[in-house]
């Protein structure tokens, strides 16, 4: 596991950090700490630890060992003094959907003892364009909308760091960018920002990552040292099915990893002495014999994504195939 | 877990002042909900009043046009006497007679009648002799309590039309009375003049069951209603997800219970009021003590109903599990309150376990200060009671509720 130095002081400091539920072990020894003014990601599949880890450092439950400060407070013990200061956008809407979108806002301002015209400057990027919209019931506002009236809320009471736990899943492509580049935004104000996706194309958005697998943290670095450690030739490969093509790879004895990516497949090889040119041609030969037709494999360079991929030892799934959680 | 302690008194009103603030943001948001769902607000206000007034009628041991067959041996002017007296009652409809006891038995055997009655062949010669006479009631017990109330009422008016034939017999002198009675009471029309005791039934004197009735399922309603709202209200908010981002703000637990209260509270207030009204106008129940009072008791035991309900809330995880729950709560309360069995035929042990009931109490109260026009000193020991259990149950609701979870 490497890990790449924090950008400030640390305002989460997280130490063996261990959940289970009955059956399962939902983080299986975390550490890290993150610094003050970062942009942060945990990047992972569903299932991996990534709703437990935020709900915990939240305050909102309690781990089975391990400990973790946020703001120097301790998540367990000094909850009271912690909450006013942290702002928490769960996965899930959890705001009212018979309420407006004002309502929503001002009831969460009310809570903190203040007015949405009060901390009108600290939203004023996001709440402004969902103001056409403020009368209307938060249940009937889009994916993106909820999401966006969500950080208002998460946010109205100017808290020292934001927690986002899965903010762009289940919403459309365009708004998921419009969504980072406000988290951009905000990270220019100073605020530190902890955000969790299942998507890893996001990575690269975030000042540093940690990539999360089954409970445990398989590498924290900033996006382009992951990206430059992947250390073995990749290769695209256009072909006719791709689906008999994958299942044809699986069978390949020099198959390292294989998924699909985009419209083409990533592969790698298991030989890591062969060059770029012998991979490609002793695929593209085994694919014909195999009977897939319309084969070109083509040496390509290293993405985050694939990165990840080789990191988490290449699950079946696809990075931006997953379906919402 | 608890907000952090306030050392000075300044402090102190600082929290306090903090703590009604937030309440009363969060109750705004419930009062928004509510109000927002205007068919379940209609249903909360609408329904416990079209069901009051259904089951107003259908809760009553009161009988009417009872079936009843005479087998008349005596058939003397006198014996007849007692016959359409029993049917001039209304309450009674003589559905045959004879002579022979053999077809009473069988109109009793196939339910037919509720009560057979047998004049002995010396009824009237008998009351003229010796001043009393028997006659046989057989009840039919099918139907335990309804028997009862057909037997008492038939021994009243049989009882009433002796006193009369034996007051007729044996008249007393108008003046003898006169002197008795207040000055400005007028003589009695009757010159003939006769002593008439009659049974006088306190509180209740025409022992209208719907008196007695419309109190009591207006409690019901209102306790069912309020409990089940405030128990399905936070399972609600679990399963929608709508807790999470609350639940990480400094809100406390003593604060979200009351605000989850406050709103319900008023609610079941206003139908109680609203039922009262119905019952008074409608029903014509008595209002012989002070409303204000009841209302104040209200008050009260709406905190103890609203905050069971809120307690079941916190411990469940679905409204189906509030449902079941609240249900099984209910229905051992409402049978065991004393409402439709009384108390004092209950056997001993339930009877103190229905001392843990706080809609027994409720019940105790508001028939005493409606039918009774009881003072705060005669219901001060439900008062009490009730009052504690409130502090208690709202007690546990609040240290039920987890923000966080372990």
């Amino acid at each position: 596991m490497t890990t790449g130095p924090a950008a400030g002081a640390p305002v989460v400091q997280a130490q063996g950090l261990v959940k289970r539920f009955e059956t399962t072990t939902a983080l299986d020894g975390m550490t890290f700490e993150i610094g003050a003014g970062e942009l942060f990601g945990f990047i992972g599949p569903d299932g991996g630890g990534k709703t437990t880890l935020f709900r915990i450092l939240v305050t909102l439950l309690v781990p089975d060992a391990g400990s973790a400060r946020v703001l120097g407070c301790d998540v367990v013990r000094d909850l009271w003094a912690l909450r006013p200061r942290l702002g928490y956008m769960p996965g899930r809407f959890s705001l009212y959907p018979d309420l407006s979108v004002e309502e929503n806002l001002g009831f969460f301002a009310s809570v903190f003892g203040t007015t949405i015209a009060r901390e009108y400057d600290r939203i004023a990027p996001i709440y402004s364009q969902l103001e056409p919209f403020k009368a209307r019931r938060a249940g009937a506002l889009s994916g993106g909308m909820k999401q966006k009236l969500a950080l208002c809320c998460a946010l109205v009471h100017r808290p020292e760091i934001l927690f986002l736990d899965e903010p762009t899943t289940g919403v459309d492509a365009l708004s998921r960018r419009e969504f980072w580049e406000l988290l951009g935004r905000l990270r220019s104000t100073g605020l530190t920002i902890v955000v969790s996706t299942p998507y890893m194309d996001e990575a690269r958005r975030c000042d540093r990552v940690a990539l999360v697998q089954r409970g445990r943290l398989m590498a924290i670095d900033t996006p382009e040292a992951i990206a430059a450690a992947f250390d073995r030739p990749l290769l695209a490969l256009r072909v006719g099915e791709r689906y008999r093509a994958i299942r044809a790879l699986r069978d390949y004895e020099n198959t390292n990893t294989v998924y699909p990516f985009g419209d083409v497949l990533h592969f790698t090889d298991r030989r890591t002495d062969a060059s770029p040119e012998t991979i490609a041609r002793d695929a593209e030969a085994y694919l014909r014999g195999a009977g897939i037709e319309a084969v070109t494999a083509k040496p390509i360079p290293a993405t985050i994504e694939d990165a990840f991929m080789a990191r988490m030892g290449a699950d079946d799934d696809a990075p931006g195939e997953r379906g919402a959680a | 877990m608890s907000a952090p302690g306030s050392g000075s008194g300044a402090a102190r009103r600082g929290g306090i002042r903090r703590f009604i603030r937030r309440t009363l943001v969060l109750a705004h948001a419930e009062v928004l909900h509510v109000t927002r769902d205007r068919a379940t607000l209609l249903q909360i206000i609408v329904m416990p009043l079209v069901q009051l007034l259904i089951l107003s009628n259908v809760a009553t041991f009161a009988i009417q046009r009872s079936p009843v067959y005479v087998v008349d041996d005596d058939r003397t002017s006198t014996s007849r006497g007692l016959v359409s007296r029993l049917g001039a009652s209304g309450l009674f409809d003589v559905v045959g007679r004879s002579s022979s006891p053999d077809s009473a038995n069988e109109a009793m055997l196939r339910g037919r009648i509720t009560l057979a009655l047998t004049i002995s062949h010396d009824f009237e010669a008998d009351l003229v002799r010796t001043g009393q006479a028997p006659v046989a009631l057989d009840v039919n017990t099918e139907k335990g309590a309804a028997a009862g109330v057909v037997q008492s009422y038939a021994t009243q008016i049989i009882g009433a039309y002796a006193r009369e034939i034996a007051a007729g017999m044996h008249p007393v002198p108008a003046l003898a009375l006169r002197d008795a009675l207040p000055a400005d009471e007028p003589p009695p029309i009757r010159g003939f003049g006769r002593v008439d005791v009659r049974f006088q039934d306190w509180y209740n004197p025409t022992l209208n069951y719907k008196h007695f009735m419309v109190p009591g399922i207006l409690v019901a309603l209102v306790t069912m209603i309020g409990t089940l709202l405030t128990a399905q209200n936070i399972a609600r908010e679990k399963e929608m997800g709508t807790l999470e981002q609350l639940n990480v703000t400094p809100i406390t637990k003593a604060e979200f219970i009351t605000a989850k209260l406050l709103p319900f509270w008023v609610l079941a207030l206003i139908d109680l009021v609203l039922g009262l009204i119905v019952g008074r106008l409608v029903f014509g129940i008595p209002m012989r003590g002070s409303v204000v009072l009841l209302l104040a008791a209200a008050a009260i035991y709406l905190v103890v109903a609203l905050a069971i309900g809120l307690w079941i809330s916190t411990t469940v995880d679905t409204q189906q599990q509030a449902m079941f729950v609240t249900f099984f709560v209910m229905m051992v309360y409402l049978l065991m309150s004393g409402l439709f069995t009384p108390i004092a035929s209950m056997p001993h042990w339930v009877q103190l376990l229905s001392e843990l009931n706080p809609v027994r109490h409720f019940v105790t109260i508001a028939r005493a200060i409606l039918v009774k026009g009881a003072g705060l000193r005669e219901i001060a020991a439900p008062m009490l009671i009730l009052t504690v259990y409130g502090i208690v149950v709202l007690l546990l609701a609040i240290r039920q509720y987890r923000k966080r979870t372990a």
